[in-house]
């Protein structure tokens, strides 16, 4: 019996071979690949480019094709922004890139959302597994693949990428992709990214890579389809259109320089142009001071209620290897919409590098492949197939800000640099989504492109700049949102105001974020949503002395149309948040405040919704801020002059604003003096500060000082070993509301005889 | 030598020692926690970050709350210039930020020299402007 079991325990490699045909033959989906979705560095170099290379190295020549190449992605980037219909794209959120034939990126536009060119190579490297030989499907000349899903690569299905393989001569030479942030997907609500999603079936279309182009043309039956899947038929079928023809005119520009230099020379140049820079990366790495740096941001809410949820963050460099280890950080939840893949974290993590510490680098995959990412299976920053991913943009963004406030520590004392020391730049999307039927009839559902104007961090040197970019496109537009009110029913009635006293103090501050007031004005059935953390703890650290954003929430007017107030008393109108909630200038009217995760809500003509956009985090010590950057603070708007004075300690004159520097210096001396006094030596503090277990009174999602392995599952008794995956459920904020009434009135005797 | 590795901080290669660059302090061994040589103190975040909006009448006003996130300020005991700031969850212990490999840093600047330091360094009052 025991050489039995023995002989069928081991099957001979024959049998093997039968087994592996047997599984490939009855595989009954092709569900995400954690082959491909869990490896973002470069693909093996093949025979065919090393014989490319050995034919075609010289530097000269590489850099020749490697610009024209550019300029060609470039030139795609452009038809996309001045064609495409999403808001998305008028922004420049978008991206165009040539891809080797195995799939890795290796040349992108140099303009627009650099997250993308770490995340498109995955749904290639898909269609390169499984399509390719697949006598049903195949991949020729002339096909196009559409592509949504980021189980499947990217970061959330509201971005639609376009590829096309590239042949000569009957060989697959390369891929063009183009990728847009289209919005409407036909989500639970409009806009593309619902946070009201409990699993991903509620997110709407969920595109695994497939043919939708044969010869050059757009399949009319299937694009019939995905038009009927979403809220926006016609901006639907005109993207599709936009992102093929900017595929085809990079396909033109690799064509002149397949007829003018050849297979090998473009083949060598994309090989070549990621091996080196995979390379340089390992140098400029290696110039680092080896140390463990530990960082951690709070997200304080699901977008569905306000809890804390840690993104823990150790970043550890030894010789040329740089590890980001985010184990730690909050599980995933089974039913909220902020988990992102891990491949969108790493896709973040590399916007540090390409826009923040290594701009100068050509941008592609390579840049962040050298770098490595270690995860807890099933953690809100490496979700499973089944847990929502739509608001992956949360996790995404904290875990960039926890490696952004750790990259810096390395930074300081690095001879070479290539940008500026740098603290961490706002990194939540506080914009209006929106959605409905517009004045035209059309049935709408996208968002202001506000999200683009985060207030960047203060450098070593500077103070940050004002609503500068998104942290994931240094290169974007905020666009023009009068002709966005050309084609929507509201107006945004104060727009680019800075907030005042929305500050992030330091030696330099941060740059400030601004307000937006929308009121809805020609339709019934229109609403707005909005998706931000960050309205009770600040999603920021500060850096070096300095300090972080403060927090930003939603305040709303109702039973108001203040249409009527600016035609009938416009005197009553109010031009800021903090006058219009303090002074109530609008009779009867019902004035409120909330965190930022509003679900699609319906708004009346005139109501007014009102949030600001943040600012990114201050540097250095605040008593170092020079006297005259104070006052042209105050004089531009951005700090009251009892704020100022009461934070930095300078002393002015309050009518003329004249710095009586002598008075300053000794206020400041004090200052030092005083925080001594106030002060406790570490020892002491951490004695009455540190604490076992998170504190009761907060749901609390992640691990807890240096235990790692240990996650908190919202209560100080429920926890999860961090390799251990459990699934998170959270209530219904609704039944959580019920709930807390029925025990108010059960307390109270008035539930009367109800039965249970 | 001495490694500046934070506006406010350097290493002293010889002695082993984190120490301030603002006034000389020797704060603590370079292997361990900084922190450890500094003091702390425990600031309600919303003197830094004050209500825009009238906390009385509303629940979220702009200012962080102080029950769910507190700002640990860490000063140097002997010029009082703040260091670092930690935003953290009441009663988490604060981060060991930066632990260095002190041999490795040793080496690496052993081998560069002195002439490649960094020549950023703090400037504690700036130079007063002119004005009419």
């Amino acid at each position: 019996m025991n050489e039995m079991s023995t002989r069928a325990k081991t099957p001979t490699l024959e049998e093997m071979n039968l087994i592996k045909k047997f599984l490939d033959d009855t595989t009954l989906f092709l569900g995400p690949d954690p082959e491909i979705m869990q490896n973002h560095d470069l693909m093996p170099r093949t025979e065919i480019e090393d014989a490319a290379i050995g034919k075609v190295s010289d530097a000269h020549t590489v850099a020749k094709i490697r610009d024209r190449i550019q300029s060609g992605c470039d030139e795609g980037y452009e038809m996309v922004e001045q064609m495409g219909a999403a808001p998305g794209a008028k922004w420049g959120d978008v991206i165009t890139g040539v891809y080797s034939a195995s799939g890795d990126l290796a040349i992108a536009s140099a303009g627009g959302v650099l997250i993308f060119s770490a995340l498109v190579h995955h749904p290639i490297k898909f269609i390169i597994k499984n399509w390719m030989d697949d006598p049903t499907v195949g991949v020729k000349d002339g096909d196009g693949f559409i592509h949504n899903d980021s189980r499947y690569g990217n970061v959330h299905n509201t971005d639609q990428s376009m590829i096309i393989p590239i042949f000569h001569k009957g060989k697959l030479v390369c891929w063009v992709a183009s990728t847009v942030h289209e919005g409407e997907n036909g989500a639970i609500e409009p806009g593309g990214m619902p946070s009201m999603a409990e699993s991903p079936s509620d997110e709407g279309l969920k595109m695994s890579p497939f043919k939708v182009v044969e010869n050059y043309q757009i399949k009319r039956d299937i694009l019939t389809f995905l038009q009927n899947s979403v809220r926006e038929p016609k901006l639907q079928y005109e993207d599709m259109k936009v992102k093929l023809f900017a595929c085809l005119r990079i396909k033109q520009r690799i064509e002149e320089t397949l007829n003018s230099d050849g297979p090998e020379a473009l083949m060598a140049t994309l090989r070549l142009t990621m091996e080196q820079v995979r390379a340089e990366v390992k140098r400029r790495i290696s110039e680092w001071p080896d140390m463990t740096v530990r960082s951690y941001i709070i997200q304080d809410s699901t977008l569905r209620e306000n809890c804390v949820v840690k993104i823990n963050c150790k970043l550890t460099k030894t010789g040329d290897r740089l590890i980001f280890d985010f184990r730690g950080s909050s599980p995933e939840f089974t039913n909220r919409a902020t988990n992102t893949i891990v491949a969108g974290l790493k896709g973040m993590l590399a916007q540090v590098f390409l826009c923040y510490v290594w701009p100068d680098l050509p941008r592609g995959q390579a840049a962040f492949a050298p770098i490595e990412v270690i995860t807890d299976p099933h953690s809100i920053v490496n979700c499973s197939y089944d847990a929502p991913n739509s608001q992956s943009l949360m996790s995404i963004f904290t875990g960039f800000t926890a490696g952004q406030h750790a990259v810096a520590k390395f930074l300081y004392s690095c001879p070479e640099k290539f940008t500026r020391v740098h603290a961490p730049t706002f990194n939540m999307i506080n914009t209006f989504i929106w959605g409905g039927v517009s004045q035209h009839g059309e049935t709408l559902g996208n968002l202001c492109a506000d999200l683009n104007g985060m207030g960047a961090g203060a450098t070593a040197s500077r103070d940050g700049e004002h609503a500068l970019a998104p942290i994931f496109a240094t290169m974007a537009d905020i666009g023009e949102q009068e002709l966005n009110e050309e084609e929507v029913p509201f107006l945004q009635l104060v727009s680019k105001k800075m907030t005042r006293d929305a500050i992030a103090p330091g030696k330099y501050r941060g740059g400030q974020g601004y307000t937006m007031m929308v009121a809805t004005k020609d339709s019934e059935q229109w609403g707005f949503m909005t998706t931000a953390q960050g309205a009770k703890i600040p999603p920021l650290q500060g850096l070096f002395g300095g300090y972080a954003c403060g927090t930003y929430p939603l305040s709303k007017v109702k039973d108001v149309d203040v249409y009527d107030v600016l035609m009938n008393e416009p005197e009553r109108f109010r031009h800021s948040i903090e006058e219009i909630m303090n002074e109530q200038p609008f009779e009867d009217a019902d004035y409120s405040t909330h965190h930022m995760g509003m679900g699609f809500e319906i708004s009346k003509r005139g109501e007014l919704f009102m949030i600001s956009q943040g600012a990114g985090a201050g540097y250095g010590d605040l008593l170092e801020r020079d006297p005259e950057n104070i006052i042209k603070d105050i004089e531009e708007g951005l700090i009251s002059p009892e704020v100022a004075a009461r934070l930095y300690k300078v002393v002015f004159d309050a009518a003329t604003l004249a710095i009586d520097f002598d008075a300053s210096e000794a206020a400041r001396a004090e200052e030092r003096q005083a925080r001594i006094k106030r002060s406790v030596p570490y020892a002491e503090f951490v004695k009455g500060w540190n604490k076992p277990k998170p504190p009761a009174h907060l749901q609390y999602f992640g691990c807890w000082g240096d235990d790692v392995g240990t996650l908190y599952m919202g209560a100080p008794d429920i926890t999860r070993r961090g390799d251990q995956p459990r699934p998170n459920y959270m209530m219904h904020p609704k039944d959580v509301r019920i709930a807390e009434l029925e025990a108010r009135l059960e307390a109270a005797g008035a539930m009367g005889d109800e039965k249970k | 030598m001495k490694i500046p590795m934070t506006e406010y901080l350097r290493i002293d290669l010889e002695t082993e020692k984190w120490e301030c660059r603002v006034c000389d302090h020797v704060i603590a061994p370079a292997g361990g926690n900084y922190k450890e040589g500094l003091l702390v103190h425990n600031r309600d975040p919303r003197e830094i970050h004050p209500p825009i909006i009238d906390p009385d009448k509303y629940r979220f006003t702009f200012s962080p709350d102080p029950e769910w996130v507190r700002i640990l300020e860490f000063c140097c005991p002997s010029c009082g210039t703040q260091v670092e700031t930690e935003y953290a969850i009441p009663g988490h212990p604060p981060l060991w930020d930066m632990q260095v490999d002190v041999a490795a840093l040793k080496a690496q600047w052993a081998a560069r020299g002195p002439a490649a330091l960094p020549d950023a360094g703090p400037v504690v009052m700036p130079e007063r402007g002119h004005s009419h």
